[in-house]
């Protein structure tokens, strides 16, 4: 899905380096080849990748220069190795559906605020206060107060595919 | 369980992709707003080439841009209680003043401008006649000290955005003795409300001369003025004394100090410092005379730095050498304004001029008649002193180099900065001019303060206002805020979405604006004219193109379409414009000159419109033409001017107003194309 496998190993790797490079740029404000450490999170994201935020510190210990600066020659080959391992493969899309309906355990068509509110704040990586915050101001319908997940999980998607 | 962390995953993921957009959405927000500022510069190069070179070959010259450019002096102005004469009609019933001032006038003031009221132009016009007298007697470094209260609030760019002063004074009190402000200059401009909050300020100020300091930024100057909104707003709420109530802004722009110091520790000024920058020399000079020099041959050479997103804009046009813009060796010289010729007003009050520090001089030219003498260097000095103050940006490395992605003033590394503050015994800059998305911005290892307060500056959503408090140990305390114009707040996605589709447009504008270009640029990777070049290519070309320093390759998808066999349809770039443009029945190429050109042509002619009535003569039209043909690059002979002028008049009233204006660029490439 990222590219054409027939193509040859090499163009394989030209590819990869491009895609790293343009995202890199976005975040590199003052276009001298560094991103501060906190951007690295977007940046492994937007490449499509799924780590944790666990994976991605260890991403972090790898290529964190000693002025919390991230070098774009320290993160290319790192970057690239993930990316051509298909390391943090993306989950598909129908499996985001089928997550939410598993939550959904009387098959409702919807979640209350505070049961999605509970349950991201379990597991190894609970939602910080301001990410619990932002997911319901955009997964919450405003008038009924609740979240119809396969509504939620298609603007995901759509925006995430552009 | 294992649901909730795949779900953890994919929302973070999400955040991701919406932050990437974000981020590139700023990039061109402020790309093609640096690119903007560039193009006013050049084009007020191009009337001080025509001061130098045009009007000493053409007999006819110097009257002629006299005529464009004398900013109209009139006599009643002159008169200290001319507002006097101007009858406030019974029912009236905005607010009423009185000087001297008091909390209840400007009370008033604040609730008439919630209720979009519009003050009298009676008491505007006395408003800015008082505050002009106060600011005479300003010294240009105006110093302060928190002893007095307990805090000192610093405010950066308004812009016209009244809904941001007016959730600043209730955040943080209306000014008075106990809450002093600092506001770092850029009041007007862009904004549909710069009148209110420049004549709030004003009030205040006088309310509160020595707990009220206002610093001056570059919008507060004439020709900015002309071309980015304020001129057209002041026209647009006085239509009666508008032009009166200009020149009078003119005046008090002119006087507005130059930096504040706070407790002998903070520097504060609109842009910021360079290498050079002598404050004792800035606090020595008049500041109201210091205009009408030159662009120094420094600013037009510039080397292109990395940083330096917009490198000269290539006038494709201007093949005539003769009046282009670029030859730099004809801006070096300076003129003085001369005293010689007399002017119509002779009242003691220096005559208006309007002091442009930005380089946009606007040349005075009752003293061309007789020629003046180069000007002495101290007037390029002060002029170069007073750009770089008022447009320099900070930059993370070392060295201080020409702002050339402005046009103007320069770029000041850490080192810069820690010599003046060391210098002065100083510890603290805090300086404007660059929208941040958080409002501010601490950079230079603490040195420098960025502090801008126009949330929602490129669009709706785009960014946070911020101000800052200094107490008496002068630590730098940051507030934010955001005004919300919608009940419902949007969301982070809904914004994000909509101050991207607006960017998009703004670039699909530019690629558009530069279609001819553009294909050139192809040419050379596509010799079948298959249409289609590699995505590398076509990055390549719009970088080398555009300038604009934007990541091209991320933004493709939203600009041009790819083949199956993932090559770019370079022609697909260009199909988003079309349908939002009224340009019927027009050639490409000309929609691609009125496209590009319509920003510098509005700024023209509003300026030979000067009762900025709208509407200019036919005369006046013949001899602008004669002017900026040659900058715009279409070569025309008198004949057929005087035939384009005669054709562009459809309604045979004997003036010409914008839409004939720019409809006469049609016509002159019919004409081109019938030679």
């Amino acid at each position: 899905m990222l590219f054409p496998s027939a193509l040859g190993p090499e163009i394989l790797v030209t590819g990869v380096h491009k895609r790293i490079n343009d995202a890199f740029q976005v975040f590199d404000h003052d276009l001298n080849k560094t991103v501060d450490v906190r951007e690295i999170g977007a940046i492994v994201r937007s490449l499509g990748c799924f780590p944790t935020e666990a994976e991605l510190l260890d991403i972090i210990d790898e290529v964190e220069e000693p002025n919390g600066f991230i070098c774009f020659e320290r993160f290319l080959p790192t970057m690239s190795k993930i990316l051509m391992e298909n390391k943090f493969r993306p989950i598909p899309e129908d499996t985001l559906l089928k997550a939410f309906e598993v939550l959904d355990q009387q098959k409702k068509g919807h979640l209350e605020p505070n049961e999605l509110t509970e349950y991201m704040r379990q597991g190894d990586e609970p939602f910080t206060q301001l990410e619990m915050e932002e997911m319901l101001s955009s997964a919450v319908e405003p008038d009924s107060n609740l979240i119809y997940y396969k509504d939620f999980v298609n603007m995901m998607v759509l925006d995430g595919e552009r | 369980m294992k649901a909730a962390i795949l779900i953890q995953g994919w929302y973070r993921r999400y955040m991701a992709r919406l932050e990437m957009r974000r981020r590139y959405t700023w990039s061109i927000f402020q790309s093609i707003e640096y690119a903007g500022e560039q193009d006013q510069l050049q084009l007020s190069s191009f009337f001080s080439f025509m001061l130098d070179n045009f009007t000493h070959l053409n007999g006819s010259g110097p009257d002629l841009i006299s005529q464009l450019l004398d900013p109209v002096v009139d006599p009643w102005l002159g008169r200290e209680t001319c507002y006097e004469l101007i009858p406030v009609a019974e029912s009236y019933s905005g607010p009423r003043i009185s000087f001297p001032l008091s909390v209840s006038h400007t009370n008033s003031l604040v609730n008439a401008f919630k209720e979009h009221q519009t003050l009298h132009a009676r008491y505007a016009l006395q408003l800015l006649w008082e505050t002009k007298k106060l600011l005479k007697q300003m010294p240009n470094i105006v110093h302060m000290s928190t002893s007095y209260a307990k805090e000192i609030t610093i405010c950066g760019d308004l812009h016209g955005h009244l809904d941001d002063l007016l959730l600043i004074f209730y955040k943080n009190g209306l000014p008075s003795a106990e809450t002093p402000y600092v506001f770092n200059g850029d009041f007007v401009d862009r904004g549909k409300q710069s009148t209110e909050v420049v004549l709030i300020l004003f009030a205040y100020l006088l309310l509160y001369p020595n707990h009220m300091h206002l610093n001056r930024g570059n919008h507060e100057d004439h020709i900015m003025n002309l071309r980015y909104g304020f001129t057209k707003e002041v026209m647009q709420k006085y239509k009666t004394h508008g032009r009166e109530i200009l020149q009078l802004f003119q005046d008090v722009f002119s006087l507005l100090p130059i930096a504040t110091v706070i407790d002998s520790k903070v520097l504060i000024v609109h842009g910021g410092i360079s290498d050079q920058t002598d404050l004792d020399f800035l606090n020595s000079i008049e500041r109201q005379k210091v205009h009408r020099t030159n662009i120094g041959p420094h600013y037009r050479r510039a080397v292109p730095r990395k940083r330096h997103r917009g490198l000269s804009r290539q006038d494709s046009g201007s093949s005539s050498s003769s009046s282009s813009s670029s030859s730099s060796s004809s801006l070096c010289s300076s003129r003085t304004p001369s005293c010689l010729s007399p002017r119509p007003c002779s009242s003691p009050p220096p005559p208006t001029v309007p002091f442009s520090v930005d380089g946009l001089q606007v040349p005075f030219l009752d003293s061309l008649a007789s020629l003046p003498p180069p000007s002495p260097p101290r007037v390029e000095r002060e002029w170069k002193q007073m750009v770089d103050v008022l447009w320099s940006d900070p930059k993370p490395q070392d060295g201080c180099t020409p702002n050339t992605f402005r046009g103007g003033g320069c770029y000041y590394g850490p080192d810069v900065t820690q010599r003046l503050l060391r210098h002065h015994g100083y510890q603290l800059l805090i300086r404007s001019h660059e929208c941040k998305q958080e409002g501010y911005e601490i950079c230079h290892g603490g040195n420098v303060i960025t502090i801008f307060s126009a949330s929602n500056y490129y669009e709706e959503g785009s960014n946070r206002g911020a101000y800052v408090k200094l107490g008496q140990d002068l630590l730098p305390r940051f507030y934010q805020y955001q005004v919300s114009r919608t009940t419902r707040k949007l969301t982070l996605t809904q914004r994000v979405r909509a101050a991207e589709g607006s960017a998009l447009r703004a670039l699909q504008e530019k690629l558009f604006s530069h279609r001819s270009e553009l294909l050139t640029g192809f040419l050379p990777f596509d010799h079948n004219n298959t249409g289609f070049v590699s995505v590398s290519e076509w990055a390549q070309v719009l970088e080398t193109v555009l300038r604009l320093d934007l990541p091209w390759r991320t933004l493709r998808p939203h600009l041009a379409r790819l083949a199956p066999d993932g090559s770019v349809e370079y022609l697909s770039c260009f199909d988003y414009m079309g349908p939002g443009l009224h340009l019927p029945q027009v050639t490409p190429n000309l929609a691609e000159t009125l496209v590009r050109y319509r920003t510098d042509l509005e700024l023209i002619f509003n300026i030979i419109d000067k009762d900025h009535s709208g509407l200019i003569s036919l005369d006046e039209f013949r001899h602008t033409w004669r002017l900026f043909s040659g900058h715009l690059g279409v070569a025309l002979d008198d004949g057929a001017i005087d035939a384009l002028a005669r054709s562009i008049d459809f309604n045979k009233d004997g003036s010409i107003d914008f839409t004939e204006f720019l409809e006469a660029f049609r016509v002159v490439h019919k004409l081109d194309k019938d030679h």
